[in-house]
């Protein structure tokens, strides 16, 4: 066995295997460490660059020429968005909805910032696969969406699958009574 | 094996000094030439030539798009249906490009049914079917990537679609989807690397081909009988006879392939492709190409969007537990009674999956998605295991030889592999 071979090293005291472990060992180490630091600059590379996420700075949308009724189409980060002027009769019968009734319970209260109840702001891809909804078409007056057939409220909450969930409200916050800035939260854009 | 042929000798001074240095033509001569093939291969062995004749295929006609084709989301579009119109044989190199793909599959799904139905995946062929696993993996990978690269409605929904089944993934889904799309959603940097990786991918599967020949002409083919080669008699030498009945079967296979250029070139596209991307508006009816329609069966089948995925995922990496799953010590279908009738079973579950996923996921179709899906996990969990301990196989016959001459007969003068015969006289044993 050749570890019983005596070498030089042996005299300094401590054992040749244990050595050749910590060796190993050390250069093991210092190769994995080396390995995640070259491969980090490729990953990182993947990841949305400069551009894109100055792209995707807040987005301010004017809502003085949505007319009743009306629904805008808005692309913030590439993702489209509704922003719907609802009427008075739509926000009326949303508030008599039961919540026991929807697959998501969820007030239309909540889906609207306080004090705008007028303005429904959310994003436009079926939380089925991703298709987009066709505005103001389904027994429930919301969107019913071309691939499966889920069908949406005036709110944007699914009322019929397969659509798991409501269509989310993306982040943004009233400048004013007529514009809103898509974006941002508590004052501060997010990231 | 003892029944290899003819070794390879270099004759002129030039072949002797190459051979001493790099034994690459030697290396040839063992695996193409000399290389002992069962004599009784019927014609389902051809389609691994097919498949790499395929590769070859797409791999050439995939550098020549790339001259012309402009992976931005501006110009992408515009840029194939430049492909289309000004350059010089542009519309045939783009055919035979996008139908290519569709061969590509024809050939690996018979291919694999092969393999399943001879019990090809059986010691010792594992790895040789789990390097095959691995390239059915990265061809799906490739063909996903190139469908998305022309930019059209089909294309960007569906990687507006798959990328979001990604995001389903716990913990680091929306990581992993955010590396895709190099932006908040599917777009400009989505295509550049979609492009830059279905560039390279084909040559990842040409490494693995390497691989899986080489494993092959370690074990040596199975063939329909699923016994092995015991002697010279039930071999012939690969070249002439593979050779030429290979170059045969991708004749008539490239006579299939030039229908669907020449004829249909469109049919097994979808016309909402030749429409921009529109990030607002969604096609009425979003399916895949069909050589994903089982999967995407799957995938519907679970009204579970996390649970769709793993399942759908599963599907394909069940593959390769098969030669632990099957428990029968026989491998060919063809003297399994009772495993035989559950194989075609399972060939038209998969058939019917893939009609399932072109259908809207509603009432019976998903009902009907559900129970296929069942059965194709059953056939590799249940019937494999089960099947193979309780099921008593038919005769095997003594040798490839009798299984193609009857029991009992002897070849007089046949054209067994030779076993070196040519070169020097026949050492029995």
């Amino acid at each position: 066995m050749a570890n019983t071979v005596p070498t030089p090293d042996t005299a300094t005291g401590a054992a040749d295997g244990s050595r050749r472990d910590f060796l190993y060992l050390a250069t093991g180490s210092a190769l994995a460490v080396g390995m995640a630091a070259a491969a980090w600059p490729f990953v990182a590379s993947m990841a949305p660059d400069a551009a894109t996420v100055a792209a995707g700075a807040p987005l301010d949308v004017d809502l003085a020429p949505i007319q009743d009724g009306q629904i805008v189409n808005v692309f913030w980060r590439g993702k489209l968005i509704f922003v719907r002027n609802r009427t008075e009769k739509e926000i009326k019968e949303l508030s008599e909805v039961k919540l026991a009734d929807l697959i998501q319970p969820q007030a239309d209260s909540d889906r609207v910032k306080e004090g705008h109840a007028k303005w429904l702001v959310v994003y436009g891809n079926c939380t089925h696969l991703g298709c987009v909804p066709i505005g103001h078409q389904g027994q429930y007056d919301g969107w019913s969406c071309p691939c499966h057939g889920s069908l949406f409220d005036a709110s944007g909450r699914v009322r019929r699958g397969p659509a798991p969930s409501n269509l989310p409200i993306p982040p943004y916050v009233f400048e004013g009574d007529t514009k809103i800035r898509i974006g941002e939260e508590a004052g501060k854009a997010v990231a | 094996m003892s029944a290899h042929g003819t070794a390879y000798v270099p004759k002129s001074r030039l072949a002797k000094w190459f051979e001493t240095r790099l034994p690459l033509v030697g290396l040839v001569h063992s695996s193409f030439v000399s290389f002992p093939v069962p004599r009784n291969l019927n014609y389902f062995w051809t389609f691994g030539a097919i498949l790499m004749l395929m590769l070859g295929v797409q791999i050439v006609s995939g550098i020549w798009l790339a001259m012309h084709y402009d992976p931005s989301a501006t110009a992408a579009f515009n840029s194939v249906e430049h492909i289309m119109r000004d350059v010089n044989y542009g519309w045939l190199l783009r055919y035979m490009h996008a139908n290519g793909a569709s061969m590509f599959f024809v050939a690996v799904y018979i291919h694999m049914f092969r393999g399943l139905y001879y019990g090809s995946y059986k010691a010792p062929r594992e790895v040789l079917y789990i390097l095959g696993v691995i390239i059915y993996l990265l061809m799906m990978a490739t063909a996903f990537l190139g469908y998305t690269l022309p930019w059209g409605q089909m294309s960007y929904w569906g990687a507006t679609v798959i990328t979001n089944i990604l995001a389903a993934i716990p913990v680091v889904g929306d990581t992993i989807q955010s590396l895709l799309w190099g932006g908040y959603s599917v777009g400009s940097p989505t295509l550049n690397r979609f492009f830059s990786l279905h560039y390279l991918m084909p040559f990842m599967i040409v490494g693995v081909v390497v691989l899986h020949v080489w494993a092959l002409h370690v074990t040596g083919q199975n063939n329909p009988t699923g016994i092995p080669i015991k002697s010279g008699k039930d071999a012939v030498p690969f070249t002439p006879y593979a050779t030429i009945k290979d170059v045969f079967a991708a004749t008539v296979f490239m006579v299939f392939f030039a229908y669907w250029i020449f004829y249909q070139p469109n049919y097994l596209g979808h016309a909402d492709n030749y429409v921009p991307a529109n990030p607002g508006v969604t096609p009425k009816h979003i399916v895949p190409e069909w050589y994903f329609l089982p999967f995407y069966a799957i995938l519907r089948a679970v009204p579970d969007k996390l649970g769709g995925v793993i399942l759908m995922f599963g599907a394909v990496l069940i593959l390769a537990f098969a030669p632990w799953l099957d428990t029968s010590r026989v491998r060919s279908a063809n003297y399994r009674p009772i495993y035989r009738q559950f194989f075609w079973l399972f060939v038209v579950v998969c058939i019917v999956l893939g009609w399932l996923g072109a259908k809207p996921p509603e009432g019976g179709y998903v009902i009907a998605s559900q129970i296929c899906t069942f059965y194709y996990f059953a056939h590799f969990l249940i019937v494999m295991p089960l099947v193979g301990l309780f099921e008593t196989p038919n005769r095997l016959p003594g040798s490839i030889l009798e299984s193609v001459t009857g029991p009992g007969k002897q070849v007089h003068g046949g054209s067994g592999m030779p076993v070196g015969a040519a070169a020097a006289p026949p050492s029995k044993g």
